[in-house]
């Protein structure tokens, strides 16, 4: 048997050098005069270990990581290709402590095997859930995704069979699947993960989608700083088309479902679903007034379902294992698992699925293992740019949609920034409203005029003026963006915002004070 | 590119763009990027002949592309450096990263260097936020960004 070497070529792996580690095991397989199939795999998202490097043994897959270029001639002499050791071996994938805690459903696949290989995707179980989708009626379909408690993982968490049944019970000669791709909240990588990793699995959940609610065309809209993915997925919906998994006849039965990848332009508030629909229209990405809401009129006017990607991920496994396998797992009302993302200063970066219910303090201390810096954690920022930072102090939180909510905060795209003592959360503060000035598409005042009324009252509480009195208006100016915003963006700023003041009061003291302080 | 091009070859490369792609569904934004491939900006003189090849008003058009981030008025430099300056890459120090290349390359962000070498953005969030601080040098990611590395890409840019 060939050996067969799985080098990642996930954008995350990609940035930590796989690329320069694939041509030096390349170039050392060529001077040994030794054959080995070269696969380029996603990740399984221990970014701490990438570029993490997989063989094909009699024992099953050996890992090693993190690789260096410099690390290629030592494995080779260290017998890799048979499992070796080696100061960079990691043994079974699957053992890897951050990996062995994992629940993995939506990325059950991601990064085992090539992407675009449907063979490799069939053979763990790909297409199952399409196939029972075919042989259903679609008032069934939705019915076993509204049965499994499946909430919009974009950060919204409406129900996602609800949204499926009014489109589904909405007559029109067209209606579209959207998918929301524009992954912009720092923090998260989720969406692009699974798109360079597991490609298919969202094409899938798409069809699935369409044969549920009588949608015939999907749209993704993928952000233009996602390159790779874009790239994958164009190849991953020519291959599936190829295959007759899209086309007039979705395997081989009486459903027409196709689909095609759009490519943002920058701009965050695109994330916004209705700036969605304008965006994808070829309009300015301005908000749009609900109602009436994008299931009733969405894209071009036309019944529309518009999920997040790990939402639509998370639909083929869904049908194939039924509605309580998935709710099974999780807490309350937050049911199935959700894909975290521990990011920022921390030492164990990465992709966590999980069933929801750890707390907070479990997935900082115990998975993230504390800071990359090594020092004390100070804040930990939940939910991208509009979500609030929360202090050691509420670590006890459980990660749960309804949890986070109780604590001023939001699980969004569960993206998880944790910051050092080093951090000044005056500066956070800031830069949320700066965010905000920078991104909001100008419909409303409150997020228009207000994100920049922010920074300058922010930064005369930095320079020391009337502190406590700025900081009433900056209370003041929050409420207001909150409550009388048209979208998250501007409605949800407030989050970090306040949440800095709030439990962190010490970094708004006027500027001689802190001084003194130190 | 970085030469600009004539007003009448941008006005018949733009109408051959528009016609390839007109019959799509929401044809704009697809074509904007088009011409951005095309030209390495969106030329003004490209604006109007939009507008007539989709029967929009020039004002709507000047609207759309105003509103994107990507959309460039003017030629980037040979080389496109961005730099992520969102929360995570905040928290690994990526304030003290652009500090350092913007007094490398002596240039500010949304800044080309006078030789046309390079451009420098800042960028909110290139999804590789467990590997802070990024970057992105001309479509090619870069994550954990050091000193080290930052010297490595200024020498690229300039050469």
């Amino acid at each position: 048997m060939i050996p067969r070497i799985y080098i990642p070529a996930d954008s995350g792996a990609l940035a930590l050098g796989a690329e320069k580690v694939a041509k030096a095991i390349e170039k050392e397989l060529k001077e040994r005069g030794v054959e080995a199939k070269i696969v380029r795999n996603g990740s399984r998202g221990a970014y701490f270990l990438e570029p993490m490097v997989e063989v094909a043994t009699d024992k099953g897959r050996i890992a090693y990581g993190p690789v260096k270029p410099s690390d290629v001639k030592s494995l080779f002499d260290s017998g890799f290709l048979t499992g070796g050791h080696h100061k960079r071996w990691l043994g079974t994938p699957d053992k890897i402590p951050f990996l062995a805690k994992q629940t993995r459903l939506t990325f059950a696949r991601c990064g085992i095997n090539d992407p675009l290989s449907l063979d490799a995707y069939k053979s763990l179980g790909g297409l199952s859930g399409l196939q029972a989708a075919v042989a259903m009626a679609p008032a069934d379909v939705v019915k076993q995704v509204t049965e499994s408690g499946l909430r919009g993982r974009g950060g919204a968490g409406f129900p996602t069979g609800i949204k499926w049944k009014t489109v589904l019970d909405t007559a029109s000669d067209q209606k579209y699947i959207v998918c929301n791709a524009d992954e912009g909240d720092s923090a998260t990588f989720a969406d692009r993960m699974i798109m360079e990793g597991d490609p298919f699995v969202l094409i899938e959940g798409m069809a699935i989608a369409g044969i549920a609610t009588g949608a015939t065309k999907g749209f993704v809209y993928i952000r233009s700083e996602y390159p790779h993915a874009v790239a994958t997925m164009n190849k991953a919906v020519a291959i599936a088309r190829k295959a007759g998994v899209l086309g007039l006849n979705v395997l081989g039965s009486p459903n027409a479902f196709d689909m095609e990848i759009r490519v943002g332009a920058g701009a965050y508030v695109c994330g916004e679903e209705t700036s969605l629909l304008n965006s994808l229209e070829g309009k300015r990405g301005v908000v749009r007034a609900k109602p009436p809401l994008p299931a009733i009129q969405g894209l071009f006017g036309k019944p529309t379902v518009i999920n997040n990607v790990i939402s639509l991920a998370s639909v083929p496994i869904i049908m194939d294992k039924g509605a309580t396998y998935y709710k099974d797992f999780g807490m309350g009302r937050s049911r199935g698992t959700i894909p975290i993302q521990i990011a920022g200063n921390v030492k164990h970066g990465g992709l966590f699925e999980t069933a929801f219910g750890l707390t907070l303090g479990e997935i900082v201390d115990d998975i993230g293992g504390g800071t990359a810096s090594g020092r004390p954690v100070k804040a930990v920022q939940v939910g991208g740019p509009l979500g609030a930072y929360f202090p050691r102090a509420l670590f006890d939180t459980p990660f749960d949609y309804e949890e986070f909510a109780k604590r001023d905060g939001l699980i969004g795209h569960a993206g998880i920034t944790v910051f050092d003592d080093t951090a000044d959360m005056l500066k956070q503060a800031r830069f949320a409203m700066e965010f905000c000035a920078i991104e909001s598409c100008g419909k409303c005042t409150p997020c228009r005029i207000g994100s920049t009324r922010g920074v300058e009252v922010l930064d005369k509480v930095a320079a020391g003026i009337e502190a406590e009195k700025n900081l009433a208006l900056v209370t003041d100016l929050c409420n207001t963006m909150k409550f009388g915003s048209l979208c998250a963006l501007g409605g949800f700023t407030p989050y970090p915002v306040m949440s800095s003041i709030t439990h962190f009061p010490e970094d708004f003291k006027p500027a001689p004070a802190r001084v003194a302080a130190e | 590119m970085t030469m600009q091009a004539a007003s009448t070859e941008i006005a018949s490369r733009t109408a051959a763009i528009i016609d390839e792609m007109k019959g799509i569904e929401g044809p704009l934004l697809p074509i904007l990027h088009s011409i951005q491939d095309e030209f390495g900006y969106v030329p003004k003189d490209a604006l109007p002949v939009i507008a007539d090849g989709l029967n929009l008003s020039r004002a709507e058009v000047h609207g759309v592309v105003s509103f994107y981030h990507d959309f460039r008025a003017k030629p980037a430099g040979r080389h496109v450096l961005k730099l992520c300056q969102a929360e995570a890459c905040q928290s690994m120090g990526s304030d003290a990263v652009a500090a350092k290349v913007k007094q490398l390359l002596g240039i500010d962000f949304h800044e080309t260097t006078r030789d046309g070498s390079v451009t420098l953005e800042p960028v909110y969030c290139l999804g590789l936020c467990a590997c802070s601080p990024s970057a992105m040098l001309n479509g090619e990611v870069i994550g954990r960004l050091d000193d080290e590395k930052i010297e490595e890409i200024v020498a690229e840019v300039r050469s």
